[in-house]
Parts: structure tokens; sequence; C-alpha cells
């Protein structure tokens, strides 16, 4: 049987093969990660609930388990309705256009060692560029919308990811300094060693920027002053209606996943365990404790919702900040601290001898 | 001094930990959420629900038809219709209350001389199509005959405050 498989496989030509596999690979990652989204709208919904004293959705199968695929399903059989007036086209490529980034990028994270789509040099930037791109998919549906309430949105949006833009690639580059690569693999591997050896510790300011920012960029509370319900009804897709704004919905969850991944691999260590080499080495010989103890996805993934937690916690916590405070922090202080922050790594770097400190 | 207090409390952010603090001690906390059709919340004895009409112990209807119900109701969901019966008394022959205007302000009970229309603890019921809510005489009494026994208890808790 497998040799009739492996035969089938080899008659294949070699390009159907790469695509074939790369196909496959694409799957592998995309399918865990709609699943993801939808019990993170369902562990959000669950969160908020508990911390306003409430139970949340529990009815849809056992204790709530099925509701998103309640909401998906009802999502599915909605009408996509598009408004008279609006420009046909662009109305239906804006979720498209911010839902491809936000599913592309996770074409270059690690997942461990060697399971890692695209192992490419300057993944950081690539990850950088896909992450800006997301914002046109928001401007074009509050253009495309031919309505005020989504323009109001959707200029807000713009205004507020080019603050935070600035403030998230100076935090970056506070990491590029300390791993001296644009490869996101590397700069986990360049982790190694244990919990006080991850980069929250030397660049912990910075960590602090990439996060808030990295909360503003994904447009959640509290900076989701491009959504608004309260003040502009829901912003950016006032006029979307059915599978099309759940497209948003999936582009924004997707988002939220990535920088959490983005926070988890150049922060906090990617998939490396934190007992890493402190440890006895007889305890890492056990056959399912050691696994569980040493390095691999498992770390990834914990640490991954561990960031997700943050964001919900954030969300059931703050009330939506004023517009013009939102500029106010990103351009007074959090690009300033990011600024401070990197021109000490720098001099400490080369004019010290505690350079070593964030290495 | 306090202006700098003030700056580091926030630029630290010492603020938005203590609202962090707060809100995930309620993450532990009891739930309060009751889970409706299967439990409910307790219901006072003055809780205006579906209206009934009431009977005496003998069978006899209470209501004299003397229409000041009518003339209190805010909403105008009640008509009445009265005509003198054989034995010499006056007693409805309509006594509709459109739901779908009622109010529930419970002024009709209290303008009642003789405690006829009263409204209920019953406030799961519906309609299926127009006209459904509209409650005729031969169905307000025959909620107060299902609910007698509810009412009467009820009215019995409330007495010594009426």
């Amino acid at each position: 049987m497998t040799a009739f498989w492996l035969n089938l496989w080899s008659g294949v030509p070699p390009w159907w093969q790469v695509l074939l596999l790369n196909l496959g690979k694409i799957t592998l990652i995309l399918a865990p990660l709609m699943a993801a989204v939808a019990y993170l709208t369902f562990a959000e919904r669950k969160l908020i609930g508990y911390m306003q004293v409430r139970i949340g959705p529990n009815r849809v199968g056992p204790r709530g388990w099925l509701q998103p695929i309640a909401d998906a399903v009802k999502l599915l059989f909605k009408e996509i309705i598009i408004p008279t007036r609006s420009n046909k086209f662009l109305f239906i490529l804006a979720p498209i256009l911010s839902i491809a980034p936000a599913l592309a990028a996770w074409a270059v994270i690690p997942f461990t060692d060697t399971l890692v789509l695209a192992n490419i040099d300057a993944s950081l930037l690539y990850i950088l560029a896909l992450t800006s791109m997301g914002v046109y998919g928001v401007i074009i549906a509050g253009w495309a919308s031919n309505s005020k309430y989504a323009f109001l949105g959707s200029m807000r949006s713009a205004a507020q990811i080019v603050a935070y833009e600035i403030a998230m690639g100076f935090a970056l580059v506070g990491v590029l300094m300390a791993a001296n690569s644009l490869n996101l693999r590397e700069i986990v591997l360049h982790q190694q060693g244990g919990i006080h050896q991850w980069y929250f510790l030397p660049l912990f300011p910075l960590f602090l920027v990439y996060f808030i920012s990295g909360v503003a960029e994904t447009n959640r509370s509290p900076f989701d002053v491009a959504e608004g319900e309260s003040e502009i009804v829901a912003g950016f897709h006032v006029e979307y209606s059915g599978m099309a704004f759940a497209v948003f919905f999936l582009a924004e969850y997707a988002n939220m996943i990535l920088i959490a991944a983005l926070a988890v691999l150049m922060f906090l260590g990617g998939w490396l365990s934190p007992f890493e080499g402190l440890l006895p080495t007889n305890l890492m010989a056990l056959p399912v404790l050691g696994t569980l103890l040493g390095s691999g996805v498992h770390w990834l993934l914990a640490k991954i919702s561990f960031m997700l937690f943050f964001f919900l916690w954030f969300r059931a916590t703050f009330p939506r900040y004023r517009y013009d405070q939102i500029m106010r922090l990103g351009w007074k202080v959090l690009i300033p601290v990011t600024l401070v922050w990197i021109a000490v790594m720098g001099v400490a770097m080369f004019l010290t001898p505690w350079g070593h400190l964030f290495h | 001094m306090n202006a700098i207090k003030r700056y580091l409390n926030s630029f630290l952010l010492i603020e938005l930990l203590k609202g962090m603090k707060l809100t995930g001690r309620q993450l532990f906390a009891r739930k309060i959420t009751i889970q409706y059709p299967e439990e409910k919340t307790p219901i006072s004895p003055r809780f205006r629900g579906l209206h009934a009409l009431r009977r005496y112990p003998n069978g006899e209807e209470r209501c004299i038809a003397c229409k000041l119900c009518e003339a209190v109701c805010p909403a105008l969901a009640i008509t009445i219709e009265s005509e003198l019966r054989a034995d010499g008394t006056r007693r409805t022959t309509r006594y509709d209350i459109d739901l779908t205007k009622c109010i529930y302000c419970g002024f009709c009970e209290e303008s009642c001389p003789v405690d006829s229309i009263v409204e209920t603890q019953v406030f799961e019921y519906h309609g299926e199509q127009r006209g459904d809510l509209v409650y005729t005489k031969q169905m307000l009494l025959a909620v107060g005959d299902k609910h007698e026994k509810q009412i009467a208890a009820m009215r019995a808790t409330d007495a010594k405050y009426r």
C-alpha cells in the first residue's frame, strides 16, 4: 500500500510536488488557526462574562462549547448587503485585504526549531510589512461603504496605526540589537538557556511598548476607536453583513493571535521551555514529564494563550481611550520610551562593559 | 510633588494594574446569573402580570360592571359592556383587555371595589398572531379559575398592607 502511494507520488511532476507539499503545510497552519480564532471568540465571551460576574454563553452544546459553530453558521447564511451608493469592487476587496496579511504573516512564524513554513532571513521585516498592510482593508472598507460612520472609523484607524506602527517598529529595533538577526527563528534561538535569558527581562520597557502598540494595532479595546460602538456604531464595518463581516471579524482575531505569537517569539522565548538548563537532567529524561517540561510547540501555544488572556483581560477592564489621548500616548509616551531604551542599549553595548546584559 | 506622583502612577501603569486587579478578582467571584427557564427569581405578592377575573366561592363572578377600571385605565385597554340579568343584578356581557395596549400599571386592580379584576403572577404568556393578546371575558375568567389559589394566597400575604 505504501509502495503504491510512493509510486504515485513520484509520478507527480516535481513542481507539483512542491506546490502540493506547500499547500498541505499551509492547510496544517491555517486550519488550526481558524479553529483557534473561533474558540478565541468563545473564550473572550466566557472570560469577559466571568469578569462581569456573569456566566457567558452556556446554552449551545455542552457548556456552550458549540457557540462559535452556531455563530459561524448564522453568519454564513446571512445575506451580504452591498449598499447602493458604495463602490462595489472595493467594498468586496476590503475584507479580503484585511484578512490576507493576517494569514500570510503566519508563513514565517517558527513553531519549533524546525517547524516553519518559510525560514527566511528577513522574516521580521516581512511581518512588519504585512501587519501594516492590514490597515488598507480598514481604510478601503470605510471609504467604499460611502457611510459617514464607516469613514470616520477608518480615518481614526489610519491615524492610530501610523502612530503605533512607529512605536512597534522601534520596540522591535531593540530586539534586533539584542539578537543581531531579523530571522525569527534565530531570535528565539538567541534566547536559549532558561527563563532568565528571555528578552522580556532586559527589554522590559520595549516588551510593554510592543504589547500596548500591538493591542492598538489590532484595534482592540481600549484602543478600539475604529469600531467605537458607542460613538460611531461599528466604525469601518458598519455596512458589512454576513460573511463579509465575518471575514473582518476573523482578521481581527487572527491578528490578535499573530501579535501574541510575535510577542512570545521575540520576548518570551518562543517554543523554549522556561526550565531549560535549570532542571536536573535525570528529570528531563523522564518519558512524559520530560517532554512536557522540555522545549516544544506546546510551550509556544501555552505562551500565546497566556498573552491572549491579557488581550481579553484588557477588554474587560479598560474603558475606551479618547481619540486625542490615543494620539498623545502613541507619540508622546511610547515612542520616546522606545527611543530612550534603544539609546540606553546602544550605549551599554558599545561604550560600557555591561553590553552582555542585552545579549 | 502631587503632580509627579500622579505622573508616575500613570506612567508606570499602576493605575491600570489596579483596574486589572479588580477585574481579575471578579473572575473568581461567585457568579450571580439566574438560569432563567430552569431557575427563577422570587416574585413579589404585588407583582403585576397577566390579568384575571375572579369569582366568589359559590361560583358567581365578582364583577358588577361598575366600569371603574375602564375609566381609570390610562392606556384605554379595557372595554366593558353590561346588561341587567334576569335576577336583577348588573353583570358584564363583554369584558375585553387588550394586553398589547396594557401597561401593567395595576390601576384596574386598585380601583376594583369587589376585587374582581386582579393581576396575577403569571408573566410567561404569548400570542402567536395579531389579536391573540386581546383577552375576552371568558379567557380572563379562565385565568382566574386556574390561578385562584395563588391569587387568594398572595392577597392574604399582602392584606395587612392594603
